[in-house]
């Protein structure tokens, strides 16, 4: 362990550690614009500069490693100065009025400018000029915002494998954007909304629904519903600056009403339902395979989430016979909203609209895709960040932290412990073995509290095995088999994952597949920026708000029960297959 | 007046070939490239560099292949097309002109010469005309400065060119084949 002196201070930070890190463990604040936690250092935008004795230029700390003896001044006024300096030609270069600006509330840029005390613009160079990247359903690009911090070509490259965005072009003219500085519509963008997560800037953002829906609300014609997804009530506390992890369940559904939602509902409503169909699923293709010697595409794959349907379409088509046919929680809400509980209520389809709140920018894409009108009309009209809600409801006038809790609407805002697990990575796995096991055997998942733990953690890849034992006679073709799952989150996590399966050098049953960094809790649509810690306290909060329900298996929600004896009849049945089940499409990658 | 330097460039040789080569032809060819590099890290760059020599530009259906055939996304290929000047994207017309602004030329009319060329293809420096006739490049001394200005088409010379002899000039080419 080295020793070293920051700002007069004897530190003995662990061997290999870089200045940054040294500092931050020591509470001491470098700021960062181009660093992102995890990923190797660029050392682009030298904001992080700072001074070592003895060094004539000043050096990058997120990638300077500390070494013995070195003595560090984080904040000297040379530093500050040439701080300031990079700042204002940073300032000098960007297109953008704070006050008409996406970010306003939470930009890197802006806040630092404040802090190094820049009042006035010092430099006044040439500016790149603002070009509006619109051409995607649920990213907004704009190049004249861009800082070239390139932190969204390190999550789209290295944390997803998708690489729609890398810099073109050389000097004053780099953009960091699609092939040729086009839109992303023509390069395989799965709409995850990650850069939009990352990027310190408002140059990318989630195209905005806020305006549709209080255009809705304000429409005494119609019936406005909403669902808020599972992973929306362990984070929207953080948009009133709550701490990560605060539960705001009850709180939420109060500001939904007094924004003047006829109807509170939740996806978890169609997470259970989800489960029932793609349980159902699982256990017919393995059937298929074991027992009538037929061919079913195992592993099956989860299908939730919408930006690892576009990067299967894209990248991996062979797989498409793998991933289940139901669509995600979302779209069968919108599917049932306007017709089940349209006809329930007496309610002309036409006037019901379909609002979410979901983690996701995917959920933006997906919404509008052709396969997404099944109820005669488009299932769901408009998708909302956990970002845009928040903002939503400062808009709304209310003081969210000081409001009263309520619950949510019968029947579709009704759901089990394992529909709050959805949020999690590997808690789709998880919530499918708590009743896919129990319909197997007849008795409950044989794991402490239902959790299968090895699946809870934040490795990219994780791995379970279950043998299945009593079988009741209905299931006695799986006696003795031991189901294999897996779980990967991240879409290069996956990647990998899905190398292994394609080798053949692993095989499972069942596969769960999520878009983002520790799943929906980590979704491209929550509020900035999540951090790992962030998202474990994120997913402790979920884990206990699914053991706080009477009901912890999808299989007993009575609402779900009530569904199939009034509307669906048999899960996988003719009316499922119309409403709730889909297909896919293999894509190109480039727009030719 | 017409004076012939040195031996074809291997790029207009090639771009020769090109107008009889089939796509299928070049994704043929370049899938033979790409086999000897596979493995290698850092193959990107000399497999866009033997492709633009076999074909005198890059175009977008073997940006994409090359893409797919490394595993290296179109963005990133792209990206690193446009970092180097050296790479072009835009197929050049069957002749192309080159002016040369060193000193001698610049200083002796270069620059009024290549004005005159712009206004007369309406084209600008490093646009090809619309029936791919012409392309129009800055090009580096030709080693004829006593003769300045120079201008180049395909491997012709013309030398003490005038502005008000540019049409004169490209009467010459038009409508004819490859030289
Ligand atoms: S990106 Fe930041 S600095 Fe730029 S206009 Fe928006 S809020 Fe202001
Ligand atoms: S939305 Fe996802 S895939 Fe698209 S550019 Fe952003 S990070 Fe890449
Ligand atoms: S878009 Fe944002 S994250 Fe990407 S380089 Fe520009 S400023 Fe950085
Ligand atoms: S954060 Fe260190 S160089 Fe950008």
């Amino acid at each position: 362990m080295p020793e070293i002196i920051m700002n007069g201070m004897k530190l003995n930070p662990a061997d290999n550690t870089t200045i940054l890190d040294a500092a931050r463990a020591a509470g001491i604040k470098i700021p960062t614009l181009c660093f992102l936690e995890g990923k190797t250092p660029l050392g682009a935008c030298r904001v992080c500069i700072v001074e070592i004795e003895g060094s004539q230029a000043l050096s990058a700390s997120c990638c300077t490693p500390v070494r013995q003896g070195m003595v560090i001044h984080t904040n000297s006024l040379r530093v500050r100065n040439a701080r300031r300096m990079i700042v204002e030609l940073l300032l000098s270069e960007h297109e953008g009025d704070c006050q008409y600006c996406d970010r306003s509330e939470d930009c890197e840029l802006k806040k630092l400018a404040n802090e190094l005390g820049i009042r006035a613009p010092k430099y006044t160079g040439e500016k790149t000029g603002s070009k509006i990247d619109d051409t995607t359903p649920a990213i907004i690009r704009d190049s004249g915002k861009c800082i070239k911090c390139r932190r969204c070509v390190t999550v789209c490259n290295a944390v997803q494998n998708v690489g729609a965005i890398f810099p073109q072009g050389r000097g004053f003219e780099t953009t960091i954007s699609p092939a040729f500085a086009a839109g992303l519509d023509s390069v395989a963008c799965v709409q995850c909304g990650q850069c939009t997560a990352v990027c310190p800037v408002g140059a990318i953002i989630e195209r905005d629904h806020t305006k549709g829906v209080w255009a809705a609300l304000d429409d005494p014609k119609k019936h406005v519903v909403v669902q808020t997804a599972p992973a929306i009530r362990a984070s929207l506390g953080e948009a009133f600056d709550l701490p990560p992890g605060t539960l705001v369940t009850g709180r939420m559904v109060t500001a939904l009403r007094h924004m003047g939602f006829d109807a509170i509902f939740d996806t978890n409503f169609t997470a259970d339902l989800t489960i029932i169909e793609e349980g159902n699923e699982l256990l017919k293709r393995l059937k298929t395979v074991l027992v009538d010697g037929g061919e079913a595409a195992l592993p099956q794959f989860t299908s939730c989430s919408p930006g690892w349907i576009k990067f299967a379409e894209y990248f991996y088509p062979e797989f498409l016979p793998n991933i289940s046919t139901c669509k995600s929680p979302q779209q069968m809400f919108g599917a049932l909203a306007k017709t089940y509980y349209a006809e329930k209520k007496g309610i002309n389809p036409e006037d019901v609209i379909v609002v979410s709140v979901m983690p996701c920018t995917a959920k933006k894409y997906e919404c509008q895709r052709e396969e997404m009108y099944d109820s005669g009309y488009q299932d769901v009209d408009y998708v909302l960040t956990t970002r845009e809600l928040g903002r939503m409801i400062k808009q709304a006038g209310l003081n969210f932290i000081e409001l009263p809790e309520s619950e949510m609407d019968a029947p579709l805002g009704m759901s089990s412990g394992a529909a709050d697990i959805f949020a999690n990575t590997g808690g789709v796995m998880e919530a499918a073995l708590r009743t896919v096991y129990e319909v197997v055997t007849g008795r409950p998942l044989p794991m402490e509290n239902l959790h299968v733990t090895p699946l809870t953690t934040l490795e990219g890849v994780k791995t379970a095995s279950l043998k299945i034992e009593g079988a009741v006679p209905d299931w006695s073709f799986l006696e003795g088999v031991e189901v294999r799952v897996a779980v990967a989150h991240g879409l290069d996590n996956a990647s990998r994952l899905l190398e292994t399966i394609k080798d053949g050098k692993e095989n499972f049953h069942f596969v769960e597949v999520m878009t983002c960094p520790g799943g929906c809790i980590g979704g491209g649509g929550q509020p900035r920026y999540t951090t790992d810690e962030i998202r474990k306290a994120r997913i402790e909060a979920i884990f206990k708000e699914d053991e706080g329900k009477a009901l912890r298996k999808s299989h007993d929600n009575p609402a779900i029960i009530q569904i199939y004896e009034e509307f669906l009849g048999q899960p996988l049945g003719e009316k499922s297959h119309h409403l709730l089940h889909t297909c896919y499409q293999k894509r190109e990658k480039v727009l030719q | 007046m017409k004076a012939t330097v040195e031996s074809k460039t291997f790029n207009d040789f090639s771009k020769n070939q090109h107008q009889e080569m089939s796509s299928t032809d070049v994704i043929h060819i370049l899938d033979n490239i790409i086999n000897e590099y596979s493995g290698t890290e850092g193959a990107l760059i000399p497999v866009l560099q033997s492709a633009q020599n076999m074909l005198g530009y890059l175009p977008k259906y073997v940006m994409i292949h090359i893409s797919e055939r490394l595993g290296i996304p179109y963005s990133e290929v792209t990206g690193v097309v446009s970092f180097y000047s050296y790479f072009s994207t835009i197929p050049r017309g069957r002749h192309v002109i080159r002016v040369c602004l060193g000193t001698a030329c610049y200083v002796r009319g270069g620059k009024e010469v290549l004005e005159a060329l712009e206004k007369e293809l309406s084209i600008r420096v490093g646009e090809t005309t619309e029936d791919r006739q012409f392309s129009l490049e800055i090009g580096r001394c030709f080693g004829a400065c006593g003769l300045a200005p120079v201008v180049m088409v395909g491997d012709d010379v013309h030398q003490r060119v005038k502005p008000a002899k540019i049409k004169e000039l490209l009467k010459q080419y038009e409508g004819a084949g490859n030289e």
